[in-house]
């Protein structure tokens, strides 16, 4: 098995879906000439050419609108935004005309698309430029939502979006594209909407999605090293369709939770979580469920404070510790 | 307007408190800040200090009490106001959430505590016993079990009943059954002079632990135990001799014990058998690299058990100077806690009490406890059949069985009763 990098990983998705279905296409600002931003896309171009590999203006509600329209027409497009932040700019299109139209048409028109791109803070770009809006989109039925962890998810998740006939939004995390794992040589998927024991426990269950679950995965080795605690940490991988049954597993196994997550506390993702835990599985608790989340303000622009302002090891240990009392 | 000062909640876990001293008397005026009294957690001895200044009209709980957490201790007011009742008087050593709600005169906003702003309302637990606080897993588990609990005492944060004390109280039924403070039935000696006067001594923080330790370790961990005797006398020959010499050292000059050199060849033995030197980990079994060997050091109040690190790379001369370094910080209560952590093995030894064989509780997480009885002479069938005077020392083994089996327990014996009966083996 070959070990590639997080941004490798989501290229290879890219090539093999390219090259398994002629209707795939990728667009997005400087994701042919310029090989990407972030470089996800390089060498794209020239293996595809400029009729699969397309470069778009600086407009997103333009941009977006023009992938909805073709996917509603039969093409696969997989759009790149720049930052997710950016997608407030088209969010008109991504959740209404996106989301609805296969509701409002009665099932006649599918609209199969996929917008992926970096969603996360800890990189020093401002309140702007670091959005996490999973739970923002995932609160809209008809859109999915998926959060890679690993390269071996990033990879699996978005082949399983291209191939999905809904929008499927694939966060992303800029912090992450040089992680390395393994990665199959032959073709797999991640199916959407199943998560997965990341490391299995008995004491405590931590619930996180993207980079909150490396960190929780860390967390993890030191509550065991000092404290002799084991723990177990459920990646929920997808955040819409979300697998409840495998959060519900976990805790009537441990009987405690905490849920890490690196958006703002306020209706986030874990909100949710902790709700469903909570109802489908009271009888089961043994301690009251506790989050940790970004600290609840704009994205602070001085590095230092970010990285306060950002789940962290320390943190993540804290609070279970709190859960574990 | 008289406020009722209560017991505050200085930790997560604390769930009663002690109150060790007052520094104050009824009827003296208090700032704000002034240092009250000093509170014993299950943690460690905090200052209480002032936020409500005034006169201190009433001391409800006296110097050593022990009261649960939102118990009254104190009014403070106006001089020459008359101090308000509380509710019920407050129960000591409660050891259950169920207290005495003091009557507050009105809505209190404000309250002696270190730190945490909590109202002294709020942090009054509810003395009805159907509310007992508990989570919902032990409610199902105790519905399970058949048992109430509301008479269980809570180890969760506030004093809540949690999964693990349904869990101890079942497999211990007999000591769960009490609802109220144990109540030890004795008849008064009848010529009413007793050995000592009857009392409830108070439970300090070193016992507390060693309680839930140790109960936590007896209930949950499934203990067996195997006992090998070991011919001791080439083990006190070779002491005798190696002291003999190293009297001469001056002032360098050092004094192993048996007990040294019994960790010498437990440490020796766990290279032999690295099985035992493990961990039960809930899904894996955590083998352990290194020997951290941690030894019983009885105290006048308990017990500590000091850690020697990596035993297993150590000489008996640098377990022996260790062993002596760490009995003496024990005794000054100097350990730190990270000399108390971390092991990975456990030796107790009681022959120096004439305890000629036992059986210790096992000091978790270690897979396994040595505890090491007295050398005695007795009659022994030696080699050629005949009937000579041995020196015997009887060792037992108490083992989890989850990360233990009794072959592994017996390998090691074995290979432990072979160092001690020829030590020279442990210099190599």
């Amino acid at each position: 098995m070959a070990v590639i990098t997080y941004r490798e990983a989501l290229r290879a998705a890219m090539r093999e879906e390219l090259k398994r279905d002629d209707k795939v296409v990728l667009m997005g600002e400087e994701v042919a000439q310029f090989n990407g931003a972030y470089k996800v896309t390089e060498g794209l171009l020239k293996e595809f050419g400029p009729k699969r590999v397309v470069d778009t203006p600086i407009s997103e509600a333009g941009f977006i609108g023009l992938g909805i329209g073709a996917s509603m027409l039969g093409i696969r497009p997989v759009m790149e935004l720049m930052f997710w932040s950016f997608s407030y700019v088209a969010f008109d299109q991504i959740v209404n005309n996106a989301g609805n139209i296969r509701y409002m048409s009665g099932g006649l028109i599918n609209c199969p698309i996929v917008i992926r791109g970096p969603a996360n803070g800890g990189t020093n770009v401002g309140a702007t430029h670091s959005h996490t809006p999973e739970a923002i989109l995932a609160s809209h039925p008809g859109i999915k939502v998926v959060c890679p962890a690993t390269p071996y998810d990033a990879k699996g998740l978005l082949k399983a979006a291209i191939r999905d006939n809904d929008p499927v939004y694939v966060m992303e995390n800029t912090i992450l594209y040089n992680d390395k794992g393994e990665v199959p040589d032959e073709d797999y998927i991640v199916p959407l909407g199943v998560a997965d024991v990341k490391r299995e426990g008995a004491d405590l269950t931590i619930v996180a999605h993207g980079r909150a679950v490396i960190t929780s995965l860390k967390a993890a080795e030191v509550l065991e090293k000092e404290h002799g605690v084991s723990v177990e940490v459920v990646d929920l991988r997808s955040i819409r369709p979300l697998d409840e049954e495998t959060i519900l597993a976990s805790v009537r196994k441990t009987h405690r939770a905490l849920l890490v997550e690196e958006n703002k506390p306020f209706c986030g993702v874990d909100a949710q979580v902790a709700y469903l835990i909570q109802s489908k599985a009271f009888d089961e608790l043994d301690a009251p469920i506790h989050r940790v989340s970004s600290i609840d303000a704009p994205q602070i622009y001085c590095k230092r404070l970010e990285d306060q302002q950002l789940p962290d090891v320390n943190r993540v240990v804290r609070e279970a510790l709190k859960v574990l009392a | 307007m008289a406020e009722i000062i209560d017991m505050p909640k200085l930790s997560d876990t604390m769930s009663v408190g002690t109150l060790v001293k007052w520094n104050i008397k009824e009827g003296q005026t208090v700032a704000f800040g002034d240092i009250l009294g000093e509170v014993e957690t299950d943690k460690a001895t905090m200052e209480l200090s002032c936020t409500v200044p005034g006169t201190i009209l009433k001391i409800y709980a006296p110097a050593g009490s022990q009261l649960p957490v939102g118990a009254p201790i104190c009014a403070i007011g106006k001089k020459g106001e008359a101090a308000p009742e509380p509710s019920a008087a407050p129960a000591p050593k409660a050891a259950a959430p169920a207290t005495a709600v003091p009557a507050i005169p009105e809505k209190t906003d404000v309250s002696c505590l270190p730190a945490a702003p909590a109202s002294s309302g709020s942090v009054a637990p509810q003395s009805d016993a159907s509310r007992a606080k508990a989570s919902p897993y032990a409610k199902r588990m105790a519905e399970k079990a058949a048992l109430n609990v509301a008479a269980l005492s809570g180890t969760g944060p506030g004093g809540r009943v949690v999964g693990r004390d349904v869990a101890a109280a079942a497999a211990a039924p007999a000591v769960a059954a009490p609802a109220g403070p144990l109540n030890v039935a004795v008849a008064p000696p009848a010529d009413g002079k007793g050995i000592q006067p009857d009392a409830d001594v108070p439970v300090g923080g070193m016992r507390q632990t060693i309680a839930r330790r140790l109960l936590e370790s007896k209930v949950t961990v499934p203990h067996f135990y195997l006992e090998v005797e070991v011919d001791a006398a080439p083990l006190m020959a070779m002491r005798e001799s190696l002291n003999k010499r190293l009297a001469d050292a001056g002032a360098d000059a050092i004094k192993l014990s048996v007990n040294d050199f019994i960790l010498k060849a437990s440490a020796e033995a766990l290279r032999r058998v690295p099985a035992v030197n493990a961990s039960w980990a809930g899904t894996s079994i955590r083998q352990h690299g290194a020997v951290h060997l941690s030894f019983g050091v009885a105290l006048e109040d308990g017990l500590v058990t000091p850690v020697i690190r990596d035993a297993h790379a150590k000489t008996l001369k640098d377990i022996a100077v260790e062993a002596k370094a760490l009995i003496g910080k024990a005794r000054s209560k100097k350990l730190t806690p990270n000399e108390m952590s971390g092991s990975t093995f456990t030796v107790t030894n009681l022959g120096m009490y004439g305890v000629t064989g036992f059986f210790g509780i096992i000091n978790v997480p270690n897979a396994a406890i040595l505890s090491v009885g007295a050398t005695i002479k007795k009659p022994v069938v030696d080699a050629q059949d005949r009937l000579v005077i041995g020196h015997r020392m009887v060792i037992g083994l108490s083992g989890d069985h989850r990360v233990v089996d009794g072959a592994n327990g017996a390998q090691f014996l074995q290979a432990l009763k072979q160092l001690l009966e020829e030590p020279a083996l442990m210099l190599i």
